[in-house]
């Protein structure tokens, strides 16, 4: 008979399960990825600009919004849609949760691949739009410590969110999480417009604070447009790990539940 | 010999489907068999999970047992019995709401990852990891329990090989047929030397030919040592393979003893079955009173019999029940066997 484990030990093994079927899915995970913010940068930050319907230096407050978008869908999706069908009618992951380590660890593991890949997300579509968009007013990666720290404070929450959502809802409600999660937190996040111009319209303004996505796209703007207005790195990273933690709570509650009968 | 698991006034009572709808959100309205729920959470029916308390569904009520170690032990009930139930809380996968189980020496409440790290399970419906493949299923369970790489290939191999789905190795378990599944379930079950092997219901779904490969396979894993559970509701699986049954009904543990001994404890006689076109109490009643019959139940329709005459006593049964004023629909034999003793504890056929 095997001795006693260490926790380390089984983590790291778990971890590198999912980086395995990670790296198996590693060309649609990038597809997935790059495609709306291609798509979106290709509109928005090239032909609306050349047609002259917007400013050229609206590309400079729409970079970062795109990378945080593309980061905190990364992170989300990378454990909600594994962790559905997980948990739906084929129960795959009972062979993890009879592995020798507390069940709260087998959330934490999900939550550190979904940072991973939102980590990848951002470095992947960072220079994807830099190329589509050409030169781009205000862009500097001088701040890069600020850069790494909203990206990996971002992706944990949204890496959080997704553990909550994908233990929570069943698979064929997926397409409804779009519709009512997703779409609402991307439209509402601050990605496309910084949160100062929605000074025009305060009601807005102030009922989007509790969308995490704001505060990693006014991160982003801090770090890699810093010269555009933004939030303080404080105030983003303050009340990101607020909402982590909720996340966190909730997530790994309904994960207990579904885990563990 | 010692006590491989201990179970003392095991409890556990599952929230009303109203409340846990309630409770659960998004997942009340669960899938055909509640399938996307926990894994060993019985059917969300309450006639099929035991009785309802004033909190919710009893699954078990109360169980206390004592498996030995290197014992080959069999949980035997029909469906809802709590027999899952048991296997759940036995492998930390389902807390038990009152009452203590052991397992290899550790507890299943308060030290359950030393239980996981002693158990290996094989579920009832094959759960394989569909993102890898037929090797790495093994290869990466065993690295969940502390196996270097190299020792666990070779040994995914050999168990792989043991099996006979060496040749699918690198396949993806997909393309596994039931059987291959259920076998690859056992194998990973196995790759991790565990001391204690629980199976729920391993043979369900399997042709014939695979049941019996798979009977095959416990026996050599029982004649190497290990302490085996396997919960069925199949009496001829529990008579030929086990070494001590359990008869569980309702949550409740009915009677415990060998196949052997259970037999003989069955009630004496031939059960004749008769199912009649209307209440059979009436009937009952006049053939108590002929001769050669040792024992009499009557169930809605079904008239049971026991005789030391066996089908003999057929046509004085016939014309007893016609004497009552009912007709007979149909006869069904059956032998003292593991199945008439269930009958005569429970009133009811196991499948």
């Amino acid at each position: 008979m095997a001795g006693t484990v260490r926790a380390s030990t089984v983590f790291i093994a778990l971890l590198r399960r999912d980086v395995r079927v990670a790296q198996r899915e590693l060309p649609y995970f990038l597809l997935r990825t790059v495609m709306q913010p291609i798509m979106f940068i290709v509109v928005f930050g090239y032909l609306l600009p050349k047609m002259g319907f917007v400013q050229g230096s609206y590309s400079a407050a729409l970079v970062p919004g795109i990378l945080a978008l593309s980061l905190a869908l990364a992170a989300v999706q990378s454990v909600t849609l594994p962790m559905v069908q997980d948990f739906g009618w084929s129960r795959e992951i009972e062979d993890r949760l009879l592995a020798p380590i507390p069940i709260p660890l087998i959330a934490a593991e999900k939550i550190v691949m979904g940072v991973l890949q939102g980590v990848i997300a951002a470095v992947v579509v960072l220079p994807v739009a830099r190329a589509i968009m050409g030169p781009i007013p205000g862009l500097t990666l001088a701040h890069a410590g600020a850069l790494v720290l909203v990206t990996v404070v971002g992706a944990s929450t949204f890496s959080a969110l997704g553990l909550l959502i994908g233990s929570v809802i069943r698979p064929e409600q997926i397409g409804l999480m779009f519709s009512i999660i997703i779409a609402p937190m991307i439209f509402f996040g601050c990605a496309y417009y910084p949160w100062r111009g929605l000074d025009v319209v305060p009601a807005v303004q102030y009922a989007v604070l509790i969308n995490p996505l704001v505060y990693v796209a006014e991160g982003m703007r801090g770090a890699l447009t810093p010269a555009l207005p933004h939030m303080s790195l404080a105030v983003v990273t303050g009340a990101q790990l607020v909402i982590m933690t909720v996340f966190c709570t909730l997530g790994l509650r309904s994960f207990m539940r579904r885990a563990v009968g | 010999m010692s006590a491989a698991i201990l179970t003392q006034g095991l409890r556990k009572v599952y929230p009303a489907p109203s409340s846990r709808g309630r409770r659960d959100g998004f997942q009340a309205g669960r899938g055909p068999g509640g399938a996307s729920g926990p894994p060993f959470r019985p059917p969300p029916a309450p006639s099929a999970s035991g009785d309802r308390d004033s909190t919710g569904i009893v699954a078990l009520a109360g169980l206390d047992l004592e498996i030995r170690d290197g014992e080959f032990f069999g949980l035997l009930g029909p469906n809802g019995a709590g027999k899952t139930t048991t296997i759940g809380i036995l492998t930390t996968r389902v807390r038990a709401t009152v009452g203590r189980g052991l397992v290899a020496g550790a507890d299943v409440g308060t030290d359950s990852v030393a239980v996981r790290q002693r158990i290996g399970v094989v579920p009832q419906r094959p759960n394989p990891d569909r993102g890898l493949s037929v090797l790495d299923n093994l290869v990466f369970h065993a690295a969940y329990f502390g196996i270097p790489r190299s020792r666990a290939v070779a040994q995914a191999h050999a168990l792989l090989e043991q099996f006979e789905i060496g040749q699918r190795a690198e396949s993806k378990v997909d393309e596994l047929s039931g059987g291959q599944q259920q076998r690859l379930m056992i194998a990973r079950a196995l790759i991790h030397e565990p001391r204690v092997i629980f199976l729920d219901e391993p043979t369900v779904g399997l042709d014939p030919q695979a049941r019996r490969s798979l009977w095959d396979i416990l026996r050599d894993l029982h004649a190497q040592g290990r302490t085996i559970v396997m919960t069925t509701h199949y009496m001829e699986e529990a008579d030929r393979l086990c070494e001590r049954v359990a008869i569980v009904d309702e949550g409740r543990l009915l009677a415990i003893d060998t196949p052997a001994a259970l037999r003989a404890r069955a009630p004496g006689g031939t059960l004749v079955e008769l199912t009649l076109d209307g209440d059979a109490a009436p009937s009952a009643a006049l053939v108590q009173t002929l001769a050669h019959v040792t024992g009499v139940s009557a169930r809605d329709g079904v008239l049971r019999v026991y005789s030391d005459r066996g089908g003999q006593i057929i046509p004085a049964l016939i014309d007893t029940v016609q004497s009552s004023g009912r007709t007979v629909n149909n006869i069904n034999l059956a032998a003292p066997s593991l199945e008439t003793l269930f009958l005569s504890l429970t009133g009811k056929r196991l499948d």
